[in-house]
Parts: C-alpha cells; sequence; structure tokens
C-alpha cells in the first residue's frame, strides 16, 4: 500500500511539473507575443506564416524564426543561458521597433554534448525554423554544422570559436574570433607592446578551445621574438590544485604568464600564485571574462590581469548600459559576459542581413539561407554590435573585427 | 492442441523468436510511417542512436545480467569502435565509394579493435573475484576518454599517421586531413549510419548475444554465474566462460560505437564519459538483469524520453527521473504487477475467443507477454 502510495505522489508531481513546464513555456511565448502584438496595427491577420505563404513582401511585417541551441544545464550552463539571455533582449528589442522584420525566438538545451545538440536541432525543424542560432560550444556546433549543411540552413554561432565549425561550410558563421586568431593576436600583443620575452602557458589540453588558442600562440610566439619557457597543462576546469604548474612558470623564471581557459580554473591559479609569492603579468584570453562576476572571488587577485574580450561590461555608452539593465531584468540579476554580448550581437547581424536581403515570408529556409549567405558576405555589409563596430565577413564564416584588450584596474576592466 | 506446440518450440528460442520479431515490426511501423512522411523530424534523428543504444544495452546485458559482473566502463569499449570505425571509414573512403561496404569494415574493424581491448582487460582481471572487475572497467572507461582526447590522427598519401598531446606533433603532407583532433575529437566524418544499418546491426547482436546464451557455453556462463563453486566443481574453467561473455559484449559495444559515431559530422571522446556508461546501465536495469527484450525497450523508450520531455522545459530532467522511479515501483509493485497481469490475461482471452470463434488454430508468437 505504502508503495502503491509513493507511486501516486510520483504520478503526481510528473503531473504538476507537466503543468509547470506548460507555464514556462507559455510565459516564453507570451514574451513573444507581446513583441509582435505592438506593432500589428497596420497589419492585422497577415502575422502566421500561413497567412502570407504568398504574400511577399507587400503585406507588410515579416516573420523570421530564429531558433538557438545551446546548453542550458550540466556544466556549460553558465554559457548557453548568457547566449540565451543575450540573444533575447536583442529580440525584445527589435520586436519592440517599427521594423517589418519580427522574429519569434526559441531556444533549446543540447546539455553541450553533439547527440542531443542534433536533438535540439531536429525539434527546431519541426518548429519550422528559419535560421539557426548556435550553438554556444565548439563540439556540439560541429555537429549541428554538418547538418544545416546538408539541409540547408543559415547558421550563426555566437561563441563556437573553432575553426572547424566553419571549414568547409558555406551557410556558417562566427560572430566570435576564431581559436587560431586569439592566440596569434595575443602573440602580437604581448610583442609590441614589449611586455615581456619570457612566456609560461597553462592550458586545459582535454578542451578544444584551450587547445586551439595555445597552439596557434605556440606557434607564433617565435616569429613575435617571443621564448616560451614553460607549458604545463591540466585536464579539467574543475581541477583545485595549480601549484605544480605555477611553479614550473616560476622556475623557468617566465615574466608573463599567458592563460588560455576559463576563468575558473584561472581564478584558482591566480590565488595559488600569490600564495607563494609569484607575481608575473598574467594575459588571458575571452575565457577570462567573467573572472569578476565570479561568486567568491577576491578582486584584488585580478588586479592588472590583462586579458582580450571583445565585449567590456563597465563601458558606459548608452547600448552598453541598456543591455546590461535589460539583461539583467531576464537573468534575475547575473551579470552578462561576452557570450550574451555575442548572442544580442548574432540576433542583430541576422536582422541586419535579413533587412538587407530582403527575406519575406514566402520564401523556404534554402531561400533564407541562400539569401543571408549573400548579404553576410557582401563586401558593402557590416553591423555594429556590443563586441566590435564595423564588424565583417569572409565567405569562409569568420569575422572580421577590432580585437580589444583590456587591463583589470580596481575591479573593472580598463582598455589598454 | 496448445500444449503439445509450446512443447516443440523451447521457451528459450520462443524467447528468441519473439524478439527478432519485436525489432522487425519496429522497424517495418518506422519505415511504412516514414515513407507517408508521417515521423517528425526530432524522432527520425534519434533512430540511429536508439538502434546504437539497443546494441550496446544488449551487449552490457551479456555482461551484467547474464554472466553476473558489473561493467563500468562499457562506453570505453564504444569510444574504442567510433573512433577506429572512423577512421577506417576515413582511410577507405578513396579504395572504397561504396558507402554501407565501408561502413560494414569500419564496423568490423571498430568491433575487432574494442573486443581486443577487451580480451586486455578481461584477462587478468577476470581472474579476480569480487567487485575488481567493476574498479577495473570504470577506471578503463576514464583512461580510455583521457588518452582520445590528446589523440591527433591524420592521414595523407603515405598512409594514417598517429600522434599525442600536441597537433603539432601531427605532420601530415599537403593532400593530408586530420581525422582525429584531440579535444575537438573527430572532424569531417562523412555520414554513413543509416537507420537499416543500425536495424541490421540490432538484429545480428540478438542473434549473437541470443544464441551464445542459448549455447553449451551460456549455460556454463548461466551456471558460473549462480553457483561460482558448484561450477568449478564439475570442472568449468571460470575465466574462460566469463572472457567469453565479456569480449562479445565488448566487440558488440565497438560496432554500436562505430554506428553512434559514422551518425555524426563531429564526434568529440569526451560523450563517452562515466555518464554514458551509467546510462547503459540503466537500460539494462530498468529493462531487467539478464532480460534482452527488456533492455531493448528501456534502451529504445529512455532514449525518445527526454525529448519528448522537451516541451518541460527546465524541469524536463526532474520529470525524466521521476519516470524512472514510476517505472521502478510500477514494475515491482505487487498490486500493479497484478493489475497488469489481470490485462493481459483478459486481452489474451479475447484474442483466445476470436481465434476460436473463426475457428483459426493460434499462430506462435502473436499472443505472448
Amino acid at each position: 500500500m505504502k508503495k502503491f502510495l509513493a507511486l501516486l505522489m510520483a504520478a503526481a508531481m510528473v503531473l504538476a511539473m507537466a503543468a509547470c513546464g506548460n507555464n514556462a513555456n507559455n510565459g516564453g511565448s507570451n514574451a513573444n507575443n507581446g513583441g509582435s502584438n505592438a506593432n500589428s496595427g497596420g497589419n492585422t491577420g497577415g502575422q502566421s506564416d500561413a497567412g502570407n505563404t504568398n504574400g511577399g513582401d507587400s503585406t507588410g511585417a515579416v516573420t523570421l524564426k530564429i531558433g538557438g541551441i545551446g546548453p542550458l544545464t550540466g556544466d556549460a550552463a553558465i554559457y548557453g543561458n548568457a547566449t540565451y539571455w543575450g540573444a533575447q533582449v536583442a529580440v525584445d528589442e527589435i520586436n519592440a521597433m517599427q521594423s517589418d522584420i519580427k522574429i519569434e525566438y526559441k531556444f533549446e538545451d543540447d546539455e553541450h554534448d553533439g547527440e542531443k545538440a542534433i536533438n535540439a536541432y531536429r525539434s527546431l525543424q519541426d518548429w519550422d525554423v528559419d535560421v539557426i542560432y548556435g550553438c554556444t560550444t565548439s563540439a556540439p556546433c560541429l555537429a549541428v554544422a554538418g547538418e544545416t549543411f546538408a539541409d540547408r540552413y543559415f547558421q550563426l554561432t555566437p561563441s563556437a570559436s573553432s575553426t572547424d565549425v566553419t571549414a568547409g561550410r558555406d551557410n556558417v558563421f562566427q560572430i566570435c574570433f576564431t581559436d587560431p586568431n586569439q592566440g596569434v593576436t595575443a602573440a602580437k600583443y604581448i610583442a609590441e607592446n614589449k611586455m615581456a620575452t619570457k612566456i609560461a602557458v597553462i592550458y586545459n589540453n582535454a578542451d578544444a578551445y584551450s587547445t586551439g588558442i595555445y597552439e596557434a600562440f605556440a606557434a607564433e610566439a617565435p616569429n613575435q621574438g617571443l621564448e616560451v619557457v614553460s607549458v604545463s597543462t591540466f585536464a579539467d576546469d574543475k581541477n583545485p590544485d595549480f601549484s605544480v604548474q605555477v611553479r614550473d612558470a616560476q622556475s623557468a623564471g617566465a615574466e608573463l604568464v599567458f592563460l588560455p581557459i576559463y576563468y575558473t580554473p584561472a581564478s584558482n591559479i591566480l590565488k595559488q600564485a600569490k600564495d607563494i609569492g609569484y607575481a608575473p603579468k598574467f594575459f588571458g584570453a575571452d575565457g577570462m571574462d567573467g573572472i569578476l562576476t565570479m561568486e567568491g572571488f577576491d578582486l584584488s587577485l585580478a588586479e592588472g590581469l590583462m586579458l582580450m574580450t571583445p565585449f567590456n561590461a563597465y563601458a558606459t555608452d548608452e547600448r552598453t548600459v541598456t543591455f546590461i539593465d535589460s539583461y539583467k531584468k531576464l537573468s534575475n540579476g547575473v551579470e552578462p559576459n561576452q557570450f550574451a554580448a555575442d548572442g544580442y550581437d548574432c540576433v542583430y547581424a541576422i536582422y541586419e542581413a535579413a533587412k538587407k536581403a530582403g527575406i519575406n515570408d514566402g520564401m523556404s529556409h534554402e531561400d533564407i539561407c541562400t539569401a543571408l549567405i549573400s548579404a553576410f558576405t557582401d563586401s558593402g555589409f557590416s553591423v555594429d554590435g556590443l563586441t566590435g563596430s564595423g564588424m565583417t565577413w569572409n565567405t569562409s564564416g569568420e569575422v572580421s573585427k577590432e580585437p580589444v584588450a583590456v587591463v583589470i584596474e580596481n575591479g573593472i576592466y580598463v582598455n589598454m | 492442441m496448445k500444449t503439445e506446440k509450446k512443447r516443440r518450440l523451447r521457451r528459450n528460442t520462443r524467447r528468441s523468436l519473439i524478439n527478432y520479431a519485436i525489432v522487425i515490426a519496429a522497424y517495418a511501423i518506422v519505415q511504412a510511417l516514414n515513407a507517408g512522411g508521417n515521423i517528425k523530424s526530432s524522432l527520425q534523428g534519434q533512430l540511429v542512436p536508439i538502434c546504437a543504444y539497443i546494441v550496446m544495452a544488449v551487449s552490457l546485458n551479456l555482461v551484467v545480467g547474464v554472466s553476473g559482473e558489473l561493467s563500468l566502463g562499457h562506453a570505453g569499449f564504444m569510444s574504442i569502435g567510433a573512433f577506429t570505425g572512423i577512421v577506417a571509414a576515413t582511410a577507405l573512403q578513396a579504395a572504397i565509394p561504396a558507402g554501407w561496404v565501408r561502413l560494414m569494415l569500419a564496423m568490423v574493424a571498430g568491433a575487432l579493435f574494442a573486443g581486443l581491448f577487451g580480451l586486455l582487460v578481461g584477462v587478468p582481471v577476470l581472474r579476480l573475484r569480487g567487485d575488481y572487475l567493476a574498479i577495473v572497467t570504470l577506471a578503463f572507461g576514464e583512461i580510455v576518454k583521457n588518452i582520445m582526447n590528446i589523440l591527433y590522427v591524420g592521414i595523407d598519401e603515405k598512409g594514417v599517421h598517429i600522434a599525442a598531446l600536441e597537433g603539432s606533433r601531427l605532420v601530415l603532407s599537403e593532400g593530408g586531413v586530420p581525422i582525429i583532433k584531440g579535444p575537438m575529437g573527430a572532424v569531417g566524418i562523412a555520414k554513413l549510419s543509416t537507420f537499416t544499418a543500425g536495424f541490421l546491426l540490432v538484429l545480428v547482436t540478438l542473434f549473437v548475444v541470443q544464441n551464445l546464451v542459448d549455447s553449451r557455453a551460456g549455460r556454463a556462463i548461466l551456471a558460473l554465474r549462480d553457483n561460482r563453486i558448484a561450477a568449478e566443481s564439475v570442472g568449468l574453467s571460470v575465466t574462460k566462460y566469463k572472457l567469453m561473455a565479456f569480449v562479445t559484449s565488448a566487440a558488440l559495444a565497438g560496432a554500436a560505437g562505430v554506428l553512434y559515431g559514422l551518425n555524426y559530422t563531429g564526434l568529440a571522446a569526451k560523450k563517452f564519459d562515466f555518464n554514458t556508461s551509467i546510462l547503459v546501465l540503466v537500460f539494462v536495469v530498468l529493462g531487467g538483469m539478464g532480460n534482452i527484450r527488456g533492455s531493448i525497450i528501456a534502451a529504445a523508450l529512455l532514449t525518445i524520453l527526454p525529448e519528448a520531455l522537451r516541451e518541460f522545459a527546465d524541469f524536463r530532467m526532474l520529470a525524466y527521473a521521476i519516470v524512472l522511479i514510476i517505472v521502478m515501483l510500477a514494475t515491482n509493485n505487487p498490486t500493479m504487477q497484478q493489475f497488469f497481469a489481470a490485462v493481459m490475461e483478459k486481452v489474451r482471452g479475447t484474442f483466445r475467443e476470436l481465434f476460436q470463434k473463426s475457428g483459426e488454430t493460434v499462430k506462435g508468437g502473436g499472443d505472448h507477454e
């Protein structure tokens, strides 16, 4: 009898959960509807895809369905959620504008896993998606890119920075710098600003992002007259102990430690270097962004830390301030990082390209793909966003924008 | 009349035949629906992984259920199979243009490699008693994952090149292409896996596992599981029979890995971690230890379930866990069991009446549990 009761309880919970889940979904779609209702005044009835199949742009508003993919759960959830909310901010802004293009936005969880990413992509297909926005991370993005290439969907990723994602695929574009690009830029930056000549590198050799930057850096360093005196690795971002790596850098006499890694392990490295009284310059890549808002992190450790980040959350221009405001409302107070800004820029890039290409509701996703590709690779096309102004794309899908390096002073980013 | 029929087909044979029938029927139904365009894209994309997971579950059942040892590194064999298969399929691209031949050869290569590693792990460990196999397979899975993470494999006109630790150590001539790039995993895989190939692999797996269990060796394996001392006393070699089950299982997992790996354009070694091993173990436990049909059904349902729960948004993980608990409770609850038995009896009764009315004899295989 007891077991039977337990069973009943469990069944009741599932039902309750179903109700909650549906509510959550409705919440999301209400927000979208709100946006499109705001400007449906001049155009009643012609909103749905079905309504306008043959309409062309003469009927007014065009609905573009953007389907996002990224990890909302699991180890990489902070990055996925950032791209999710970041894009949502842009979608809400665009839908509130008096514009001909309305965006419907849906984001599916991939758990940072290739198989799940394909499932997410397929379920977006069932939703009649027009453009794929994602994935957030490189490995799942690689699997999805193969599918979108074959099925002809336009794909723009905010943060999958491996060159393998775009290689040989005309439909996949990136808004972030590629890993090799960051490695080369870092080497040049260090050499040009004469920061140091003896460099130590600590990187995660089980991570594609970290390995990609390191390899390009190691190849470029000799050309820039830099000497890499110590290279040490770790295999898990949750690794708590970096004393071996830090001591190795110290005993090799490195003046600068290059950290092409995410901020969680970096925070441990900074702490342990300080503990043993080793105070070199530290230089990070864009994965370092977010270290200042990390819970329980002693800000004084990051003083003087340099990093290359396309997005400066401490900038005071109006667009950044508005973005941070709207973002925090969506994220319940979580600070945006560069992933969020990349996501925001992605939606604007798609929007600008769609405007330029004259997308209309009668177009199939294949047509939209072709139109957006030619818009993106057009020499006159450029996008101003939070992560750079005048972003342009070449046919290989890689972005071209000015790299920005910042130094942390008094707990905020200062442009170098 | 009926009892005579039942006696003619042995219980095990009948059970095996029903398993084949279920798989073939499922394949036929899916293909028919597919031809009519009635399958959603999301389900269509899962057909190949479902086949791979079924093979994984059935093969793990051979170790966990039939031979009574606990293996926690089944994903390691899948990983070895997958990456071997990917390298083989890519290397043979120029020589053999026909995709299905390459897929088949890749599967054979993957199965052989995984089986070889199964042998290497099994030989020392299966001589031990207790939970040592679980511990060693657990470590094995992690070792495979970490080695794959630093492995770089490429191919040029001179052949296949292998390097470790750093991508710059992989020196290829100009026309060469990298196949596996360390933590990025395999890139630019030519997709070869199809649902039909998956279906055939499931049939082959069933054929191998069911016939092994039903053979003289299979009875020896079962005897060793039930009472090791008694079995040894009649002269059965523990290591030999346990190894037989273990290596077969590893080889089949390797083939499943090939099917899985060649279904995606990119595959990272991180996929085959401890969680994947546990996932397959969950299929086996939920389907019932030693119950092959249970493994098939559990693997298929539990692969579809998280996707079916996508509507639940953030709550789907919780809902998934609760559904698992319900299944466990329901299948072990006497009240529920009685209820299901009563329902089945009714269904059977109706069938019997129907057939008797029409004067037909009952055909074997249509109305069993």
